[in-house]
């Protein structure tokens, strides 16, 4: 197959219209502007949901709530004591008392921090993958050393965070396929209103020889122009929309929203997508004035 | 070219062509005339393969072209130059433009059909209007300039709708000399004309007349099989 742009320099001249005539590579642009961001946006929820069940999805916390200060000190070092000696235990971190308050002063003020509230020892337990398997057994284990501690699995209260951002990454697929089925629709609405226009110069072409790949090579050569004009203004806007978005994710500082950053591989994916629209574009318009001049002789 | 029994319809309605049947041999000179409506333009549509006959045979250059897969037209239908009665120049495209399409759609070099198509446009006397678009030319330019884009390609056969209908005589004896020397050279014309005095300028030419969609054949020498061979084969015996 020849390239779309392969046309000799005489034979373009036999579709007259101006480059970027009509709304055609505006309507790619738009197109490609939201397809890009869907999938941005997808990308980044995938990756966020997998940096979510990767950091803390096989977490335990522990909190030791006995009221007495001494009584709970002394079961928060025996819990550690205990878990750092199961296989399988990752990292145990005692949460600190500035960061405990810290967090309160966040929700209760800074007079209330400062109240004599009996504040619990707080325990992060990360476990491995064969470990979180038997994290009820792990969970009974500390209870028999420290009788006051309440365990908590993240995964508990993380599932329907995830099953969210789950939804949201389908969401943003099934967006992307549907903004890729309406270009390839308006490719052909294109191609066929491109034929209706020029239809007397094909027939004076198919009626000294022209095959119809000759044909279909200049509307092709026309859409791939159009959808490169297109896919390259759509993609630049939807850059420069997620530079902005970037910053301003930044700027919140929440550990959950930062995770949904793009990586190298995605960038490369989302550049992808207009290259992907070109050659769809191009495929689509040759697939529609192929099978449009079968119909004639 | 060999007609047999070929009928044409559009759609449902009448026969605009009914059991006509000829042969053309290579290398001949043929008038096609008839009153307006007799199905003249109709049967050029089917020599020059822009159409396909609702029954019958057609023959062309030893080939069943009814048949034919459309994958292989193209092939045939460079070897036919084609003059439209309505020309049916490319109006965006220049003079230059049109007369060069038959050899750019044959894939011949842009550098290769400079001269060539220079050449034709001089020997239509149209050289000064070689960038005109068709819409700034009469239609007697218009007309040299289908003829010009019709010859260019040196084809085997010549189909010509009323190929002097909008030019002056002197011009018109011009291009009668162009589709004569084109003859001789062995291209095959078939050349469809209301005009009187053109059918007895070429003195070897033989003529076919169509009336209400049938062929009646005054000179009896193109039917199929021609009367001529029937006459012969008939003396021989």
């Amino acid at each position: 197959m020849n390239l779309p742009f392969s046309v000799p320099a005489a034979d373009r001249r036999l579709l007259p219209e101006g480059r970027f005539a009509g709304p055609m590579p505006w309507v790619i642009a738009i197109m490609m502007f939201l397809t890009v961001l869907a999938g941005a946006g997808g990308l980044g929820l995938r990756r966020a949901a997998d940096g979510l069940v990767s950091s803390i999805g096989e977490r335990l916390t522990v909190q030791i709530v006995d009221a007495n200060p001494e009584f709970r000190e002394a079961q928060a070092r025996i819990a550690i004591a205990a878990l750092t000696r199961q296989n399988g235990v990752l990292a145990v971190t005692r949460v600190s008392d500035e960061e405990m308050q810290a967090m309160l002063g966040r929700l209760l003020g800074e007079g209330g921090a400062e109240a004599e509230l009996p504040v619990p020892a707080m325990i992060d337990v990360d476990l491995s993958p064969a470990a979180y398997q038997r994290r009820d057994a792990i969970a009974a284990s500390i209870r028999d050393v420290a009788p006051s501690a309440r365990i908590d699995d993240n995964a508990t209260w993380l599932s329907p965070l995830a099953n969210l951002l789950g939804s949201l990454k389908w969401l943003a697929l099934a967006l992307v396929v549907l903004m890729t089925w309406a270009t390839a629709a308006a490719v052909v609405l294109a191609a066929r209103g491109a034929l209706d226009t020029h239809r007397g110069t094909i027939e004076v072409m198919h009626l000294m020889g022209a095959t119809d790949v000759q044909v279909a090579r200049l509307f092709q050569r026309r859409i791939a122009l159009d959808a490169l004009f297109g896919g390259a203004v759509g993609f630049v806007a939807a850059f420069i929309v997620l530079v902005g978005i970037g910053s301003r994710v930044g700027e919140v500082g929440s550990e959950l929203v930062g995770s949904a950053g793009l990586a190298a591989i995605d960038r490369l994916l989302l550049f992808a997508l207009p290259v992907a629209g070109i050659a769809l574009a191009t495929l689509v318009a040759r697939m529609t004035v192929l099978r449009a001049l079968r119909k004639m002789l | 070219m060999q007609f047999d029994n070929v009928g044409l319809r559009y759609g449902t309605g009448a026969e605009t062509l009914s059991d006509v049947s000829f042969t053309l041999r290579a290398g001949g000179f043929y008038f096609l005339t008839g009153p307006s409506g007799a199905g003249k333009t109709s049967l050029l549509k089917l020599i020059y393969l822009a159409q396909r006959p609702s029954r019958g045979l057609i023959r062309l250059f030893g080939e069943d072209v009814v048949t034919m897969p459309r994958e292989r037209l193209p092939g045939f239908r460079r070897r036919i130059g084609v003059v439209f009665q309505d020309f049916r120049l490319v109006r965006h495209l220049s003079a230059f433009d049109n007369v060069a399409l038959p050899l750019r759609v044959a894939g011949v070099e842009d550098r290769d059909l400079q001269q060539p198509v220079r050449e034709m446009l001089a020997w239509v006397g149209l050289s000064d209007r070689a960038s005109a678009r068709p819409a700034t030319l009469s239609g007697g330019e218009q007309q040299r300039v289908a003829i010009a884009r019709a010859v260019i390609g040196r084809p085997d056969m010549l189909v010509a709708d009323e190929p002097t209908g909008n030019v002056d005589p002197e011009m018109a004896a011009r291009l009668l000399h162009l589709f004569d020397a084109l003859n001789k050279l062995g291209t095959t014309l078939v050349v469809a004309t209301h005009d009187i005095h053109l059918l007895t300028r070429i003195g070897r030419a033989e003529m076919m007349r169509l009336d209400r969609g049938m062929l009646s054949d005054p000179t009896g020498i193109l039917r199929y099989p021609p009367r001529r061979a029937e006459a012969a084969a008939d003396s021989a015996q």
